[in-house]
């Protein structure tokens, strides 16, 4: 580390807050975004296709069981290359069952 | 002799298919194989230019198809390898001057003749990539690391799978390293994991591609390029060889990065 000898403590440290803020910065966005735009490719389901899939999905189960409602997610999950839609909802428990 | 149809596409234009064509169709011929490189890119040709035998043209692929010439009549020597033949595009038609079944004759025609019939398909998801991908025994699907090239890809690799071909393999090309360690490029493990089909090879960015464009003599054929050792070693891969990735981090380590970011703080 001998070269390092111009360079101030400040720009030192700001090197390194940079360095990991970048590491998060622009590759991990466009992998994060990708993964989304690719699910929504493959599967030819719109983002809003899916809220109201989730609305439909509720509407059927109330009917027979008492869904958490806003507790309820749904999402694509992607394995290799094949995606499967995955759906988590929990239901109120009996003894807190209104009317 | 039954050669093996390779057809190489992207679906986004620009990201260098005409140059891997041409550097992996030179890089087989290197190693004693019998080629022949076909452009389908019917109208804007360019494979012609890259391999420097722009000025060699008589008759092309559509000349072929509509009967005014012999297969063997619109084939053109390389300058370098004896073993390397190009089939041009035509320059004043369009794509639909070809069908797909054209394509499927003509190969098929070549296969009695050469280990290798490697085609350059058009960009984007119409007649053209349609008429490459038809007579394909494998598809490469070429592309860059940015969300526009990677999104394009994996729809490709869709419709390819929809043709019922094997599912095709992958060339990440233009990989800048030093972006890629700053966390600003998506690195190769990123996209392979976002596409999920088998690699088979990492081309960094390399300004000697354009030189050697400039010259009309394709980078494989020089030793100090990486880029071309890049393409060897896919050439070598489609050969059946077992060939390592090669290192893209030349500098990587958080020692190394430390050091280079007190040395950029230096200026």
């Amino acid at each position: 580390m001998g070269a390092y000898s111009t360079g101030s403590l400040d720009s030192f440290g700001r090197g390194i807050i940079n360095m990991f803020r970048s590491r998060k910065k622009s590759a991990m966005r466009a992998k994060d975004r990708l993964k989304l735009v690719l699910i929504h490719d493959r599967t030819q389901l719109p983002p809003g296709v899916m809220e109201s899939l989730k609305e439909e999905l509720i509407q059927v189960l109330s009917k027979h069981v008492d869904v958490d409602r806003n507790a309820v997610q749904i999402e694509v999950a992607q394995e290799g290359r094949n995606q499967h839609l995955i759906a988590n909802i929990p239901i109120q428990p009996t003894a807190r069952k209104r009317s | 002799m039954t050669g093996k149809v390779i057809t190489i596409t992207s679906g986004k234009g620009g990201v260098g298919k005409t140059t891997a064509t041409a550097n992996i169709g030179v890089a087989l011929a290197m190693a004693d194989k019998k080629v022949v490189c076909i452009d389908a890119d019917i109208g804007l040709r360019n494979l012609d230019v890259i391999l420097g035998l722009e000025n060699r043209i008589v008759y092309d692929l559509v000349d072929v198809v509509e009967g005014r010439c012999r297969l063997r009549q619109a084939m053109i020597r390389d300058k370098k390898n004896p073993d390397l033949f190009l089939i041009p595009a035509a320059q004043t038609r369009d794509k639909t001057a070809i069908s797909p079944n054209d394509m499927i004759k003509v190969c098929d025609e070549l296969r009695n003749e050469f280990d290798f019939i490697i085609v350059d398909s058009p960009a984007g998801i119409e007649r053209g990539f349609q008429n490459a991908i038809a007579p394909a025994d494998e598809v490469i699907i070429l592309t860059n690391p940015e969300v526009s090239a990677v999104r394009d890809a994996d729809r490709i690799i869709g419709l390819v799978e929809a043709e019922e071909k094997d599912t095709p393999t992958l060339i990440i090309n233009r990989i800048n390293v030093d972006m890629v360690q700053r966390g600003d490029m998506l690195a190769a493990e990123d996209v392979l994991e976002l596409l999920a089909i088998r690699l088979i090879g990492l081309v960094p960015e390399d300004e000697k591609v354009i030189v050697s464009s400039n010259r009309g003599a394709p980078v494989a054929q020089s030793n100090n390029s990486i880029a071309g050792q890049a393409f060897r070693n896919i050439a070598a891969r489609l050969n059946g060889d077992e060939v390592p990735f090669m290192s893209l981090d030349h500098d990587g380590g958080l020692f190394n990065r430390l050091s280079r970011f007190i040395r950029s703080g230096n200026n």
